[in-house]
């Protein structure tokens, strides 16, 4: 079951570390979202609390229910089930104007110019047409698509229609940005641009959320995230609560291979080489050393690492849906 | 970064005027519309040379000469009785012409003539005037029997019969006529507004075929209301339908301009001959506009319904099909009510939206009041916004159910939550 960790509008989650609670109202709140498609529920009570200017990742495998989620948050379809507020409206459409969207599915007019297309997404947002023009070309230049302003969408290559596109999300100056995968179908390189671009939104305050499957780049990027996995929530606050979740690993490498002091080594140890690996005691890494020391285990190396967030989705969602998550990664990079 | 805008959302008319513009602009100038402009120009073509071809077969097959194979001088007789005959009776007349084969053969057998399939006579007049014998089918003889019995009746007349001078009194019309003329002009006004609604509605469907392939629906549902994305895709093609019909009512007119004569001589239609129709031919044209927009609406919203309920181009085309045999259903039964006004079958083809175009449309051109119109288009009218709200809940309730992935991903969802 999804873990309940919104407050009000106005009031933050619980969990959200190292911030007063009213410090920022919230820009999408949902409760209890429920989604069925044919009997099979796609989505199953998601609650999320995202507040203005964070950058939140929902995290899951495909078919999790993460575009069903981002569409019932953005008004394209209705929940069965549950309640969501963006900017403490019911109805998404109503402030339109405050949203911008790019889902998974991109999608341009291909005889349609770059300026044209950039203008026209802002036209739906309410941006008079001549000023959207304005705001593309300048848009285009910054990120060095200048030449290809009067360019028809179908003369572009991939990376640069989803980079249009992507411009056509902005133009008209959005409180908040939601991209659906935003980063699949990109090289390395415009990753990271991209990753750039969102932390330049950020700052400006604008709050982003994207779906994604590959955890990096929540790591890199996210203060908050939602973990989803066959439809429900069991995660959602900031991304160190996660990662707190599991005890920091300890990393131990010794020059005597046998002795007593392997005793004193906690039973979830795991030769992994030359390295053992565990958790972090709950006594701490002190009475270990202590008897390590005693032992005569040579330490050569012993290093205590926090876990990552990879570790936190494995002991949130499980195994299986880690798994999946790592192939889906995988058949993106392909 | 961010602006503070003054209104927090378009309205809905707003809404639809953006998609409507941009549909507008995009089709207008698209290869294709000039392919739509010049789609009209096959059929016609196809048609004439059809309607041609059809024509000489016609005239070769169908023979209205009747042989003569009595002696000559009886054979001469007939042909002069036919000719006096022919400007009182015309056409109900057959063509008289002796048979060479039998000129010089006494014993000419008629039947065997016939029978070996030789000549091309609807029939054989054998024997003589006062005992003359038709062969042939039955029913070239049942046709022949009576008018060829009159010539030889007038052949063998001691005097020819005097025929009085008729004298004649015109009138206008009559209840009559005038009935029978404008469903004429009732079922040809039916015609057109079906052909031209058939061939506008197949653009808002290719619009939204192009839709689904470029993925843009989803951009467009996120933004604004689906009921105003299928508003604006509707007017826009409805204009765009406008477009088309001036562009192809100036050539027509051109083209009258420069052989309207040639024309009707070719076919035999003068649109000048028309009968009027009752509510005068100002409205009538006034009103065919706005029901050709009606049918327009009806079948574009249906067909975007359809079209934007199906996940792939392929099914939009599957489905589009029984779409177009219910219009045509609709539109059969919207001409078969044509000669019964007041029936119940024709009441019923007002209130079915889309049999209702046809069917008031036909009305018009028949009876004089026009309540009925600003009733029956209210009932259109409410039923276009009908289609496009059910169109646009039914899109909200049953599309976009998965991601990228489309359905497979959609079954991978559902064995996950399992």
């Amino acid at each position: 079951m999804a873990v309940s960790n919104h407050g009000s509008a106005g009031n933050l989650p619980s969990d959200w570390s190292g911030q007063p609670a009213d410090a920022r109202p919230l820009a999408i709140e949902a409760r209890g979202l429920v989604k069925s498609f044919d009997g099979t529920r796609a989505v199953d009570g998601v609650d999320i609390s995202v507040p203005e200017g964070a950058i939140y990742g929902i995290l899951g495998p495909n078919g999790a229910g993460k575009t069903t989620t981002l569409r019932m948050l953005l008004g394209i379809i209705d929940p069965d089930e549950g309640v969501r507020r963006v900017f403490g409206h019911d109805r998404p459409h109503d402030i339109g104007r405050l949203i911008g969207y790019l889902p998974e599915e991109r999608g341009l007019y291909p005889s349609m110019k770059c300026i044209e297309a950039i203008a026209f997404m802002g036209a739906l947002r309410g941006l008079p047409l001549k000023e959207g023009r304005e705001r593309a070309v300048e848009l285009l230049e910054r990120h060095g698509l200048g030449h290809a302003a009067t360019r028809q969408i179908r003369q572009l290559s991939k990376g640069m229609a989803q980079t249009v596109q992507l411009l056509g999300t902005l133009v008209h100056r959005p409180r908040l940005v939601v991209l659906d995968e935003p980063f699949s179908g990109l090289d390395a390189i415009n990753q990271g641009k991209l990753e750039v671009m969102i932390r330049a939104l950020a700052e400006d305050g604008v709050t982003v959320i994207f779906s994604t499957h590959v955890i990096h780049h929540a790591e890199r990027l996210c203060e908050g995230v939602a973990i989803i996995a066959g439809g429900k929530v069991p995660y959602a606050g900031s991304v160190e609560a996660a990662r707190d979740r599991i005890p920091a690993q300890v990393r131990l490498e010794t020059r005597a291979r046998e002795g007593a002091w392997l005793s004193a080594l906690p039973p979830e140890a795991r030769r992994n080489g030359d390295f053992f690996q565990f958790p972090l005691p709950e006594s701490g890494i002190e009475p270990l050393l202590k008897r390590l020391i005693e032992g005569e285990a040579g330490i050569l190396s012993l290093s205590i690492e926090r876990a990552g967030l990879h570790d936190a989705f494995v002991a949130i969602a499980g195994e299986a849906a880690a798994r999946q998550l790592e192939a889906d990664a995988q058949g993106a990079r392909a | 970064m961010t602006d503070l805008p003054l209104r927090p959302r378009l309205s809905a008319l707003e809404a639809a005027w953006v998609i409507a513009r941009r549909d507008f602009v995009a089709v207008l100038f698209s290869r294709a519309f000039l392919f739509f402009l010049l789609g009209p120009l096959f059929p016609v073509i196809v048609g004439g040379l059809a309607g041609s071809i059809g024509g000489e077969v016609q005239r070769d097959a169908v023979s209205v000469e009747v042989g003569l194979a009595m002696s000559p001088a009886d054979n001469a007789k007939m042909v002069a009785a036919g000719e006096q005959l022919a400007p009182q009776l015309g056409g109900a007349l057959p063509l008289l012409r002796a048979v060479p084969e039998a000129a010089d053969e006494p014993a000419f057998d008629a039947r065997g003539f016939m029978e070996a399939r030789r000549g091309n006579y609807a029939a054989i007049l054998t024997g003589s005037l006062r005992s003359p014998t038709l062969v042939g089918t039955e029913g070239q003889v049942a046709r022949w029997q009576g008018p060829i019995g009159l010539i030889a009746g007038h052949a063998t007349a001691a005097e020819p019969a005097a025929f009085p001078q008729v004298s004649a009194e015109l009138v206008a019309t009559s209840a009559a006529s005038e009935k029978s003329s404008r469903v004429q002009t009732a079922q040809i006004a039916q015609m057109l507004l079906f052909l031209l609604t058939m061939l506008l509605a197949g653009m808002v469907l290719s619009n939204l075929v192009e839709e689904k392939a470029n993925k843009i629906i989803e951009i467009l549902a996120a933004a604004i209301p689906m009921d105003a994305v299928f508003m604006g895709k509707l007017f826009a093609m409805l204009a765009v339908s406008f477009v088309g019909i001036a562009v192809w009512g100036l050539a027509a007119g051109g083209l009258w301009a420069l052989g309207g004569d040639a024309i009707t001589q070719a076919t035999g239609f003068n649109p000048a001959n028309l009968p009027a129709p009752a509510v005068g031919w100002p409205l009538f044209i006034a009103l065919g506009v706005i029901y050709f927009a009606m049918a327009y609406l009806l079948l574009g919203a249906l067909f975007l319904t359809i079209g934007s309920m199906a996940s792939s181009v392929r099914e939009v085309q599957t489905l589009s099909m029984p779409v177009t045999m219910l219009q045509l259903m609709v539109f059969f039964l919207a001409a078969y009510t044509i000669k019964q006004p007041g029936s119940a079958l024709e009441l019923a083809a007002i209130a079915f939206p889309l049999s209702s175009p046809f069917a008031m449309l036909a009305r018009a051109a028949m009876e004089p009041e026009l309540w009925t119109h600003a009733v029956a288009l209210a009932w259109q009218a409410a039923a276009v916004v009908a289609l496009v709200k059910g169109g646009s809940l039914l899109f909200r309730k049953r599309v976009m159910k998965s991601g990228g992935a489309g359905r497979e991903k959609s079954k991978k969802g559902a064995r996950l939550s399992a």
